[in-house]
This record gives structure tokens, C-alpha cells and sequence, in this order.
């Protein structure tokens, strides 16, 4: 993301630190919503979208998954399969961010 | 041995061992008592979160309404889980970083107003309240089943357990606890569905059998074909299309995901984990976990409507199957012989002129004569116990069976060993009791920390704390045993949907717009969550107790789904007021900038108030 400019991780204890802590706090912030607006549109089409508005025509047009027409298994298993992997890039791309902006979480 | 043997030793087992967990890992600080530490790993915790979340709707009643409306049954499996990704996403991470892990408690705090944490309780209590409800249900449907007892004494055993386990140990003991209750739940939940999904399909995989072949007696078709075809023949919509309207789908799915992200027993139990990066994993364990059920459940659905109907259809009421008759017993399916041919019809309403199939007039539930009645009242020519409604001759169905009962008698009609069935009973209560607990606790914590402690009276003393906060839960049991006995709603998951559609029309915006925006201040909040949740109380109230038709629906929407208008009414009503009065103090700003920056925690947790978890006490 081109946010990383804004970040230099690991600079000193300085007045223009605290500075550039702010910067990269900013920084990260703006990345951080970026990943929400990531996975939130896919959230959104492979649960309302392939299971709901849409379901009819990919019942009709869309390959069977197994025997199930295709919106139904969506609706029935492949929305939440979906869901669990969401959850895992959302865990591991924040995960990134977090060192990249030298941000880790402190014990608290 | 019988069934009521194993259904003892496997029940005693797995209570044995939540005591000895209980026990052992019991709290030895107040931080413990009320987060557990905060050191549970992800892992486990994402267990315990499972157990938490899969309450006796999710169990015992959501494979139920997927048997009997297929498709339309998606609405609680997408929005039960899809809540979960908003969660994690918008809320979790921010709410753990504020440090306050009441629901009420942040709302108090980001508000900066007493007004608005009385109405946060306000809206917590009816939440809590009607998800007991739903939960007390389920445990009487269980232990009516376990002990041949009618369903208003199940209902009454089942509370009285379960206030003598919230009053247990604290977090951490209840942590630990809830994992191994997770593992009894996800056994007991799948080995059926296995035996079963090997008797039908000739696969293992129950997910598979769902969308393999149907090969039970040398056939071989498409296993939703089978389930559709039978459907049609008996005059019900096919199972893979559905009759609820896209609207309404989408409404009520809408509903439950918003109501999953402003749950607050669930919100709490990420307070159990070291920092936000474990929260973050602990989400995605808990997803996992949750959806080994989840995946599981229209498997079992679709298998128990071809066993119900293969078993019971046009089978004469002497050779009806031993479970029948026990279920029927405990009023919990009941046949009406309509036709006087002594065989059990199952009928959908395409086989009637008034397209209904109710069994009794007006759709009513069974009602039998008093024990003490002449035998004549009490037992047909055929044995059959008779009911004190009147039959609806409108149409041919003979059958009425509780929807809520189908997990249950799923192993009954696949003909599974009995140790199955006595496993999947320690499953049921584990369910059940897990959440019941949980919710208990959240409302009882709510009533006399927030309530009385941080408003009514502030010199409270931490006994007198105490005292409140079982009085509440006495009360609060009391009044959700009245509504499980006398349930609002056709089955357990639509009384749970309730619950959620007044967590989405009052918590999810006010936490969502407390969180990202900067802008929302204490009299936007306020009005926005009276508005929301009034709104969704008078919807629900109107059609469900007042007896509004469903011509009257706004937009067509069910009661299920209404949360969601409620939440955009919520939504509105929040900012409008907001950019109508002054913006918040300065140091709230703050705040709330701060709360996007990990690392450094706003308010330090442990002090005097700070951390005291939902499930403290």
C-alpha cells in the first residue's frame, strides 16, 4: 500500500519523533480502513449477494456444486466457508501492518 | 441397559467433569474472577467464545428449521455467522482497546452521560431477557425429553440449574469450562449426523452426503432431488427454493449479522485474551469452531425431513415407530386421525383448499384433557392419546410435531446406537447451560454494576453489589421461565431472532458510530437507541401478542426481520441529532482517535471499575 511512505519504523525518542509517531499512527489508521474495505464487499457478495439477491440466476446459470444448484449451497455452506477465510486474511493482514508500522501491542 | 441409564452416566460424565474444571481453574484474583486474567490463549478461547455463542437455538432448533423450510432456513445460518466477520472487522479490536468490556459501560463512558448508560442497560436487559427466553425453551424441551415430564416442569428444572450454575466460579473457571463444553457439543453434533449421513448417502461427510446421491435401498438420485420430490408429492414448496420473499431474506439475515456484532455476551469475551493481535485470532478460532456446527446443520436437517417422512408417513399408528410414541407421550408430537383410516398422514398446505396445514384449528399448539379425565377423553381406538383441540378438517394433515425437537429425534428415527442419543442429550444441556449462563450473568452485572452501582447509587458496597445482582437474576429467570413455558413464537430460533433484532436496532449503531466517528455525541446516542429499539419493541409486540395480520407488514417485513429497519431508523435519527446539537468535549475526540492506534491503552484496565467483565459475580 502506498500509506508505507509515511512510516519509518523504529525512529528515535526526538521531538520530531513524536511527530512521526503521530504520522504513522495516521498512517496506519488509513491502511487499517483500507482492509476493512477490503473484505467487507466480499463479505457482503458471498452472503446477501450469491445467497440471496442473486440466487435465482445462479441457481439457473451457474455450475452445481456436487447436486446443489449453486445460490443454495452458497446460502447454505459456501457463505460461511467464506466467512472463516475472511476471518483469517483479516487476522494475518493485520498482523503485517501491525510490524510494518512497528506498532506492535504492548502486553497491557 | 436402557436409554434412560446411558442418558444418566453420559449427563453425570460430562457435568463430573465441568465441576472438576470448574473447580480447579477457579479464580484466585478479582481480575481473574472477572477477565479471566486476560491470559487465555487464543485457541481456547475461541472455543469457550463457541460454546458461549451456540446456545440452544443454534443446537437444539436451527437443524429443526432447516428441516422443515429448506432454503429459507439460510437466513440463520448466513446471519449467525456472517455477524462474526462484522465483529471482528468493526468492533472487537476497537471495543477491547477502550478497555470497557460492558456493553453499557462503554457506552456510558464514550457518551459521557448517565442518560445514555441507564438506557444502554435499558436496551441490554431486553435483550438478555429475550434470549433467555428462548434458551429456557430449549432447556425444557430437553429435559421433557430426558425424564418423560411435560415441558412447563422441564422448563422449571432447567432454570433452577441453571441459577445455581451462573452463581459458579468466575471467568476463568467458566472459560475452561465452556471448552470442554464446546467438545461435547461438537461430538455429539456430528457423530449422529455421520452415522446418519452413512445410512442415506453412503458418505461419511455429512456436508457431502448433503449434495452427493441418496442411495438408501439400491437408489441412486441426487440427494436434494429425493428431498425435493418428497416435498412436492406431500403439497410443501420444493426444499431448495423457499417461500420467503427476497425482502424478508434479506432483512432478517441483515438482522441477525448486525444483532451478532452488538451481542453483549459475546463482545466480553474477548476481554479474555492477551491483546488485540489474539483478539484478532481468537475471532477466527471461534468462527472455525462455530462452523463445524454450522456446516453440519443442513445436513441434518435435510436427513431428519427424509427420515420423519419415510418413517411416519402412511404408517399405521400400531407399527408407528417406539420414539413415536414417546415424544407423543410428552406432547411433543401428537396425531390427530382425521380420516379414521388409523394411519399417520403428513400433509404440506398445497394439499388443502385453505393452504394451511395446520393440524388444529386456527394453527394452535396440542392440548390434551385433564390427567383425571374419563379414559375415553384420554386414549383412541387405536391408542393413540387424544388432544382437547379441535381437529382442522380443512385439510388432510394428520402429524403435528414441535419444530424444535428434530436434533432430538434424529438419532431416535436414524435407529442410532443408544450412546449416541445419550451423548447428543450432555450435548443439548451443554448448550443450553453454557449461554443461559453467560446471558444471566451479563444481565445481572448490568442491573446492579451499572445500574444501581454506576447510577442509582454510587457508595454501594461490593456485598450489596452482589446481593443486587442475584436478586436480578432470580427475577430475571422467573420471568423467562414464564415466557419458556408460554413461548411467543413457533420455535426457539424465531424467539432468539427477537433478541438480535433488538441488538441490531439498539447497540450496533450506537457502538459502530461511538467507535468511527468522531462527530456523534451523547443526545444523538440516546435518541437514536430509544428510537431503534421502541420502534422494534412495538413492531414485534404488535404482531406477535396484539394479534396484527401479516397484511398489515410494513414493506412485507416479518417481526424477525424488523430490527434492521429499526437499525436505520437508529442510524438516522443518531447523526441527524448529533449534527443538530453540539459535538462532543474535546477529550472524548480524542478518545476516540485514540482507540485506532494499537498499542496504547486508553484507559488502563483493573483499576476500581475498569474490567469488570459481563460474566463477573
Amino acid at each position: 500500500m502506498s500509506d508505507s511512505s509515511h512510516a519509518t519504523p523504529g525512529t528515535g525518542d526526538t521531538a520530531s519523533g513524536d511527530a512521526r509517531t503521530l504520522a504513522r499512527q495516521r498512517a496506519h489508521r488509513r491502511s487499517s480502513l483500507k482492509v476493512i474495505l477490503c473484505l467487507l464487499p466480499i463479505w457482503f457478495v458471498v452472503s446477501y449477494g450469491c445467497g440471496i439477491l442473486f440466487r435465482d440466476w445462479l441457481d439457473a446459470n451457474a455450475p452445481k456444486v456436487g447436486n446443489a444448484p449453486f445460490g443454495f449451497w452458497m446460502a447454505q455452506q459456501g457463505s460461511i466457508i467464506c466467512f472463516v477465510l475472511l476471518l483469517v486474511v483479516y487476522a494475518v493482514w493485520m498482523g503485517k501492518l501491525d510490524d510494518r508500522f512497528n506498532l506492535e501491542d504492548g502486553q497491557e | 441397559m436402557s436409554q434412560d441409564i446411558y442418558n444418566f452416566i453420559f449427563i453425570g460424565l460430562s457435568f463430573g467433569l465441568y465441576i472438576f474444571i470448574a473447580f480447579t481453574s477457579r479464580a484466585s484474583s478479582t481480575k481473574e474472577y472477572y477477565t479471566a486474567g486476560g491470559g487465555v490463549s487464543p485457541f481456547a478461547n475461541g472455543m469457550a467464545t463457541a460454546a458461549d455463542w451456540m446456545s440452544a437455538a443454534t443446537f437444539i432448533s436451527m437443524a429443526g428449521a432447516v428441516a422443515i423450510s429448506g432454503y429459507d432456513a439460510s437466513r440463520f445460518l448466513m446471519g449467525w455467522t456472517g455477524g462474526f466477520v462484522l465483529l471482528t472487522v468493526l468492533m472487537v479490536p476497537y471495543l477491547r482497546k477502550f478497555g470497557k468490556p460492558t456493553v453499557p459501560d462503554f457506552v456510558g463512558d464514550r457518551y459521557y452521560s448517565k442518560l445514555a448508560r441507564g438506557v444502554a442497560v435499558l436496551c441490554a436487559i431486553f435483550i438478555c431477557m429475550t434470549y433467555i427466553m428462548g434458551q429456557m425453551r430449549g432447556v425444557g424441551v430437553v429435559f421433557s425429553q430426558l425424564f418423560g415430564i411435560k415441558i412447563q416442569s422441564g422448563v422449571l428444572v432447567g432454570a433452577s440449574i441453571v441459577f445455581f450454575y451462573a452463581g459458579l466460579g468466575g471467568m476463568k473457571g467458566i472459560t475452561y469450562t465452556q471448552v470442554a463444553q464446546y467438545c461435547v457439543m461438537a461430538f455429539s453434533y456430528t457423530i449422529p449426523a455421520i452415522f446418519i449421513a452413512i445410512a442415506l448417502t453412503n458418505n461419511f461427510v455429512p456436508q457431502l452426503g448433503l449434495i452427493g446421491d441418496f442411495t438408501l435401498d439400491g437408489a441412486k438420485i441426487p440427494f436434494l432431488e429425493k428431498v425435493n420430490n418428497i416435498n412436492t408429492e406431500l403439497g410443501f414448496s420444493e426444499y431448495t427454493s423457499g417461500e420467503l420473499s427476497k425482502v424478508n431474506m434479506f432483512c432478517i439475515t441483515a438482522a441477525l449479522m448486525c444483532g451478532t456484532a452488538g451481542l453483549p455476551h459475546v463482545i466480553v469475551r474477548f476481554f479474555t485474551v492477551k491483546n488485540v493481535a489474539s483478539v484478532r485470532k481468537s475471532a477466527c478460532w471461534t468462527l472455525l469452531f462455530i462452523s463445524v456446527i454450522y456446516l453440519t446443520a443442513p445436513a441434518i436437517g435435510s436427513f431428519s425431513r427424509v427420515n420423519l417422512i419415510t418413517k411416519l408417513h402412511n404408517t399405521s399408528y400400531a407399527n408407528a415407530p417406539e420414539w413415536f410414541k414417546d415424544f407423543e407421550s410428552t406432547g411433543q408430537m401428537a396425531w390427530v386421525d382425521k380420516n379414521e383410516d388409523g394411519k399417520i398422514q403428513y400433509f404440506g398446505p398445497g394439499k388443502s383448499e385453505s393452504n394451511n396445514n395446520h393440524v388444529f384449528v386456527g394453527g394452535a399448539r396440542p392440548m390434551y384433557p385433564a390427567d383425571d379425565a374419563p379414559a375415553v377423553q384420554l386414549k383412541g381406538i387405536h391408542g393413540e392419546r387424544l388432544l382437547a383441540n379441535k381437529a382442522d378438517l380443512t385439510n388432510p394433515n394428520e402429524l403435528w410435531f414441535g419444530n424444535d425437537i428434530m436434533v432430538m429425534a434424529n438419532p431416535y428415527m436414524g435407529g442410532l446406537p443408544k450412546w449416541v442419543i445419550a451423548l447428543l442429550m450432555a450435548g443439548c444441556i451443554a448448550a443450553a447451560l453454557s449461554t443461559a449462563a453467560g446471558l444471566l450473568l451479563v444481565l445481572s452485572t448490568s442491573i446492579s454494576h451499572d445500574l444501581m452501582k454506576k447510577i442509582v447509587k454510587p457508595d454501594l458496597s461490593d456485598k450489596e453489589e452482589v446481593n443486587y445482582a442475584r436478586a436480578a437474576s432470580f427475577i430475571a429467570l422467573a420471568v423467562a421461565a414464564y415466557f419458556g413455558i408460554n413461548p411467543p413464537s413457533a420455535f426457539i430460533a424465531k424467539t432468539v431472532a427477537f433478541a438480535f433484532g433488538l441488538a441490531a436496532s439498539s447497540f450496533f449503531p450506537t457502538l459502530l458510530m461511538g467507535i468511527f466517528s468522531k462527530r456523534v455525541n451523547k443526545q444523538g446516542a440516546v435518541s437514536g437507541m430509544l428510537f431503534g429499539i421502541v420502534f422494534t419493541i412495538s413492531y414485534i409486540v404488535y404482531f406477535q401478542f396484539l394479534g396484527g395480520t401479516s397484511q398489515d407488514y410494513l414493506f412485507g417485513i416479518t417481526p424477525e426481520g424488523i430490527g434492521f429497519v429499526g437499525m436505520i431508523i437508529n442510524f438516522v435519527v443518531t447523526y441527524a441529532v448529533s449534527l443538530a446539537t453540539p459535538p462532543p468535549p474535546l477529550e472524548i475526540q480524542q478518545m476516540v482517535a485514540e482507540i485506532h492506534v494499537p498499542g496504547t491503552a486508553v484507559q488502563a484496565m483493573g483499576d476500581d471499575d475498569a474490567g469488570v467483565g459481563g460474566e463477573g459475580i
